[in-house]
């Protein structure tokens, strides 16, 4: 009897349609070409600040309704999206034992929340927004 | 007790005829409380005998008849036919070649297991003379879920990572090192880490998670492998800050 495994390739290209797990996680890994465009804008905007004339024209950009929209989908998509996921996932890379019970995972999620919340206001104070 | 019939799609190849593997169908009249092994068992008693499949003991214990039941790895004696609609599609579990039906080669893994170095090594001479160790039970808890692994291979059949890289040491491999390293017995860490937090090692899970979600013992290696990320890290700078030495 001669073996002759037979092996199945995944596609290099195609393999996220697998299933919907690996769908979400495409979801997920997608989130770093905003963050990648938003460092790209954070960039021109201190950049801008150089002139009155420059950051006016760098402001007036923003102010389209295409751009209002980018905004809001990066707000949804980015902000909420990839925070609800990393925050869900961060017990699994920082579990916590206190003496023999293993601190709940809820626990960890929302000292997480509190810290973003805590330094979002702070971020918002510097800002002059209150 | 009433049956029900499901129709089940078995992957089938021969490696002396087949080209390539196809599905054959079975008609099987299952009792409410199978599992899909039962119903794979009945198929080989009662309809085909030269089905090929792995198991053993159908009580989640010996890892053996891990298959892909509708898309998803899964035991199958722990997978009901309750749960399932009335065709079932049973593949060999993904990302491993096929030797012959359901059945797969396991052998690169096997290797893997034991790039883990699974078990307990000392630099210090035993702590008493009677050469046992003793341990505290907060000491065990905090590695006792990943002693729970039974193999089942589960784990990689759903990683895609290592379905497009088997260079991957992938998720299992390194939940035991993790044991290992946690055990605190154990003065092995640094040794593990050199190979595990290395190329192929930690560093090339991408956290997709599917590992953790598809594990039927609830052993949570993509929680491990991220654990032993952050571990790779402080060794890394550890020997850096002491000259190379650890």
């Amino acid at each position: 009897m001669s073996r002759q495994p037979y092996i199945r390739p995944m596609s290099k290209t195609t393999w996220y349609m697998r299933n919907g797990r690996y769908k979400v996680y495409m979801l997920r890994e997608m989130t770093c070409l905003l963050v990648g465009f938003y460092s790209f804008l954070v960039i021109f905007g201190l950049a801008a600040l150089s002139s009155a004339e420059r950051w006016n024209a760098f402001l007036a950009s923003q102010q389209n309704a295409a751009m209002i929209a980018f905004h809001g989908f990066a707000l949804i998509y980015f902000l909420i999206y990839q925070t609800f996921a990393w925050f869900e996932l961060a017990p699994k890379a920082m579990p916590l034992q206190i003496g023999e019970k293993k601190l709940s995972d809820s626990y960890i999620v929302i000292a997480h929340y509190i810290v973003w919340a805590v330094l979002s206001a702070f971020i918002f104070w510097l800002a002059g927004v209150f | 007790m009433s049956k029900r019939q499901i129709e089940l799609e078995v992957m089938r190849y021969d490696p002396e005829k087949d080209e390539a593997p196809w599905f054959q169908n079975y008609e099987v009249p299952c009792e409410e409380d199978w599992a899909i092994l039962d119903a794979i068992n009945y198929v080989k008693e009662n309809i085909d005998t030269t089905l090929s499949y792995r198991w053993s003991c159908h009580m989640m214990v010996c890892g053996s008849c891990g298959m892909m039941v509708n898309g998803e790895p899964s035991l199958t004696c722990k997978t009901f036919i309750r749960d399932l609609p009335d065709k079932v599609r049973i593949e060999p579990l993904e990302n491993f070649p096929i030797e012959r039906d359901l059945v797969v080669v396991l052998d690169n893994v096997m290797e893997k297991l034991q790039t883990a170095q699974p078990y307990i090594i000392r630099k210090d001479p035993p702590p008493s003379d009677d050469k046992e160790y003793t341990q505290s039970r907060a000491a065990l808890y905090k590695f006792k879920q990943y002693t729970m692994c039974i193999n089942c291979m589960c784990c990689y059949a759903a990683c895609p990572q290592y379905g497009l890289d088997q260079s991957f040491i992938g998720p299992a491999a390194l939940a035991l090192a993790h044991r290992y390293n946690l055990d605190s017995r154990d003065q092995g860490k640094a040794q593990r880490l050199d190979i595990l937090a290395d190329h192929d090692g930690v560093w090339d899970c991408s956290f997709v998670g599917a590992c953790s979600e598809v594990c039927p013992k609830s052993v949570d290696p993509a929680a491990a492998i991220q654990q032993m990320k952050i571990e790779g890290a402080k060794e890394f700078w550890k020997q850096k800050l002491s000259g190379g030495k650890s």
